[in-house]
């Protein structure tokens, strides 16, 4: 029966993470776009929140809450209202630990998700994002060609997370042409392995502190454990929907940030002898984000809620996340306006609000929940 | 615990009104449209008689019967919005014109004792079909609703209401092609303002109302939009909704409570517009062997693919507003704000979605031989009343600031 509500549990784990955005992320995060790198004290902090152990089974080491894209979803959300970049730098060994939990053979999940209950940060990374203006995840050009038992890989990947530091890779190729969704493999990719090319650390208009690198395969060889979930590969397409629905459930993050920001702002700062939200051209702004951000949430919940009925929910989470692309992009944008050139001075946080969530509507597949 | 999935026995009636709304308003949608002012009664019988016998009519007064009560769905506002998406699916106008209490009846759940509910709202589980409507805009004041001129003065055992009130919806069929009533908001104390403005039971064919007009309209033509002059129109004392006392708490802020009701009542009105407007749209790419690729990169996107899924997400997410608006009246939460999100979201999306519907079509869109640029012209009203889109942008905006009326206008 419907209901708008989160569960008791959800609303302590989002009163916890928020309070933790707000005293411990959001004070970091200006510092952490102007010098590029997040502090590494804060990510050991963030880990320790347990937002990637408590999904590992125990039998592997971990604490092994059921997990839940609702929850992963208002979790995403909260730290996005904290900083999107510490965000998906703090998140990212689920890239690698999730899609193993969920889909990988039984000799995959005993071999690589214990080292993800170690009591610190354990960087790990997914390369899936190719150079091209097009990229497109059902059409890759990275390549998996069979070669005996095993495969080789080729192509080329950009804004890989934490690749330099990462200790493997899944990386996502085609191993069928054509064939959609459906023709894409993962493989675990030690980052030594031969072949392995790590590029320069990229440099982008947003995310600033989240190190991104583009990655070169060139006829890398792998053994036929190295293939995600075995003969039977992967549910390529319930990975996407995943990603979509943590990378929007950020972006409703970094747009309640500058909501929030824009509208106290607007109650102090006076011209013409009044508050300027008592203009209504600057209210209506303001009410329009509000709204924005509650339509955002509500699709994301739902493709969420879909996800953890076990339902498709690719379309609804490609809705959801391309809504929210637009939405949040909007909201930001507002948000500098309602400032007016104040807010094009990096003295205050909502530019960086901008360039960030321009930056989540770019990216495909960086997040999970 | 977040759930989307509506309740079984709503699931049902859902079904049920979709049949009604298929085979029962799409087909005599265009004849309607083009026949203004005229009533398709057979449909309107129909539609009576099945909501004599229904538990699920919410104005109607069936709350003081509980048994039926507690045989419907348990979340009722949201049974109520998302059956109407249903029926403006079929067509607004025509859900408009089905015989019900109406917001009149809104406005006597809202502001009227017990004893005025049952003696008002008996009615309409009986008998021939009947009407209720509500007037409170008048030529001078619409969004200022608190600026009512329309005045009822005390005198003896009645009320003597003077004004004219425009913009009526259903005012003809209640005022005087039926046994149902009009809910007037005048003012009995000018001085007081808002707390001076309160709401009277008008009896059909009282003397001294007169449907002076029935306008002609862009869209929603199969639902009456009356004009009535009340000149010297006495009315028995007991006919003032609630406590004839001027207070500051009283009165006006019941029309407000009103609107939390009925605002996403309107919302899905909009969505069930917009609904089938991207239901045709959907049918027309199938039969033109165009599919709408989800998941792919939105670069790869053909403009018709871009826009079809802009309608169909805007669209969700006006009615995840909508749902949610009215899943807190039905948990007993206040709405006010988010009843104004949705019905802002809702009037403005579904707007959007008919008028790219039209565009998408080409010709077609605009000719008449399609029912698409009607839904254009019916869904515009959604942005309209119930508050325009600017009035709940409004209140939304005052609810986000903590300011009142007087710090934003
Ligand atoms: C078909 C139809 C059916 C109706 N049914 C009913 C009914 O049953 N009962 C009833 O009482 N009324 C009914 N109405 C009236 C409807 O509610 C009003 O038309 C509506 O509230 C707007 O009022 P108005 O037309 O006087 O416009 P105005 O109030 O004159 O507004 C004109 C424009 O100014 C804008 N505006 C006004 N005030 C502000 C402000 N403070 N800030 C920013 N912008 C502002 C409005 O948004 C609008 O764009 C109906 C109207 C129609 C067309």
């Amino acid at each position: 029966m419907i209901d708008f509500e989160l569960s008791e549990e959800q609303r302590m784990i989002r009163e916890t993470v928020e309070a933790f955005a707000r005293d411990e992320i959001r004070p970091a995060a200006r510092a952490a776009d102007e010098s590029g790198s997040v502090p590494s004290e804060l990510i050991e902090k963030i880990w320790q929140l347990g937002l990637v152990t408590s999904a590992i089974p125990e039998k592997f080491g971990g604490s092994a809450d059921a997990r839940s894209a609702v929850t992963g979803a208002v979790v995403a959300e909260e730290l996005g209202y904290g900083d999107a970049s510490i965000a998906v730098h703090a998140l990212a060994p689920r890239l690698f630990a999730y899609p193993v939990l969920e889909m990988g053979t039984d000799a995959q999940r005993e071999r690589y998700l214990r080292r993800f209950t170690s009591e610190r940060f354990v960087p790990a990374t997914a390369a899936l994002m190719e150079p091209r203006f097009d990229f497109d995840p059902t059409d890759l050009s990275t390549r998996a060609r069979r070669d005996g038992s095993g495969c080789v890989l080729n192509g080329s990947k950009c804004f890989v997370p934490l690749a330099q530091s990462a200790e493997s890779l899944l990386v996502y190729a085609a191993s069928e042409a054509g064939a959609g969704f459906k023709g894409v493999d993962a493989f675990l990719v030690p980052r030594d392995a031969a072949g392995v090319s790590i590029g320069e650390r990229e440099k982008n208009m947003g995310l600033k502190p989240l190190a991104t690198c583009a990655v070169a395969l060139t006829d890398v060889r792998l053994d036929s454990e190295a293939r995600l979930g075995g003969e039977g590969g992967i549910d390529f397409s319930r990975l996407m929907s995943e990603a979509r629905v943590a990378l929007a459930a950020l972006g409703v993050g970094i747009a309640r940030a500058a909501f929030e920001y824009a509208r106290d702002y607007a109650k102090e700062r006076r011209a013409f002898g009044v508050p300027i939200a008592t203009k209504q051209a600057v209210a209506f702004i303001l009410a329009d984000m509000a709204i924005e951000i509650d339509a955002s949430r509500l699709l994301v919940w739902e493709a969420a809620w879909r996800l953890d009925r076990g339902e498709d929910a690719l379309k609804e989470s490609y809705l959801a996340k391309n809504y929210v692309a637009a939405s949040a992009l909007r909201v930001a944008d507002n948000a500098v306006q309602v400032l007016g050139g104040h807010g094009y001075i990096r003295e205050h946080p909502v530019e960086m609000w901008l360039r960030n969530t321009r930056g989540l509507a770019a990216l495909d597949g960086i997040a999970t929940v | 615990m977040i759930d989307f999935e509506l309740e079984p026995q709503t699931l049902e009636r859902v079904k049920l009104y979709h049949m009604v709304a298929e085979q029962m308003m799409r087909p005599i949608s265009r004849e309607y449209d083009e026949r203004e002012h005229e009533k398709p009664q057979q449909f309107l019988e129909a539609m009576w008689s099945a909501s004599a016998l229904s538990d699920a009519v919410p104005e109607s007064g069936s709350k003081s019967d509980g048994e039926k009560k507690n045989s419907g769905p348990r979340l009722r506002n949201l049974y109520t919005v998302v059956t109407t998406e249903e029926l403006c699916w079929g067509d607004a106008g025509l859900f408009l014109s089905i015989p019900n209490s109406g917001l009149g009846g809104a406005a006597v759940m809202a502001a009227g004792t017990p004893e005025q509910k049952e003696r008002f709202l008996k009615r309409f589980r009986g008998g021939k079909p009947k009407w209720g409507a509500m007037a409170i805009t008048e030529p001078g004041c619409g969004s200022d609703s608190a600026a009512v001129t329309t005045t009822a003065t005390r005198d003896g055992d009645h009320w003597v209401l003077n004004g004219t009130k425009i913009f009526c919806t259903s005012g003809q069929m209640a005022a005087e092609k039926s046994e149902g009533f009009v809910v007037v908001w005048a003012t009995v104390d000018k001085s007081a303002g808002r707390a001076g403005i309160k709401p009277f039971v008008v009896e059909h064919n009282t003397p001294g109302m007169t449907v002076v007009r029935v306008e002609n309209k862009l869209g929603i033509r199969a639902s009456d939009t009356a004009a009535l002059v009340f000149d010297n129109c006495r009315i028995p004392f007991d006919h003032i909704l609630g406590s004839p006392e001027v207070r500051p708490e009283g009165g006006f802020k019941n029309v407000m409570a009103t609107f939390d009701a009925t605002r996403p009542i309107v919302a899905a009105m909009a969505i069930g517009v917009g609904r089938a407007a991207l239901d045709f749209v959907a049918d027309f790419l199938k039969q033109q062997n165009i599919t709408v690729r989800y998941g792919i990169s939105p670069r790869r996107l053909t403009a018709i693919e871009r826009d079809f899924m802009e309608m169909e997400v805007q669209l969700k997410a006006a009615r995840l507003l909508t749902w949610r608006a009215a899943w807190m009246l039905d948990v007993g939460k206040r709405n006010n704000l988010e009843a104004s999100m949705a019905k802002a979201k809702a009037g403005l999306a579904v707007t959007q979605i008919t008028q790219k519907a039209v565009e998408m079509l080409g010709p077609l869109g605009y000719s008449r031989q399609y029912l698409v640029e009607k839904w254009m012209r019916d869904a515009k009203i959604n942005d309209i009343f119930e508050g325009t889109q600017q009035i709940n942008m409004l209140i939304v905006a005052r609810r986000i600031l903590g300011y009142g009326s007087k710090e934003l206008n």
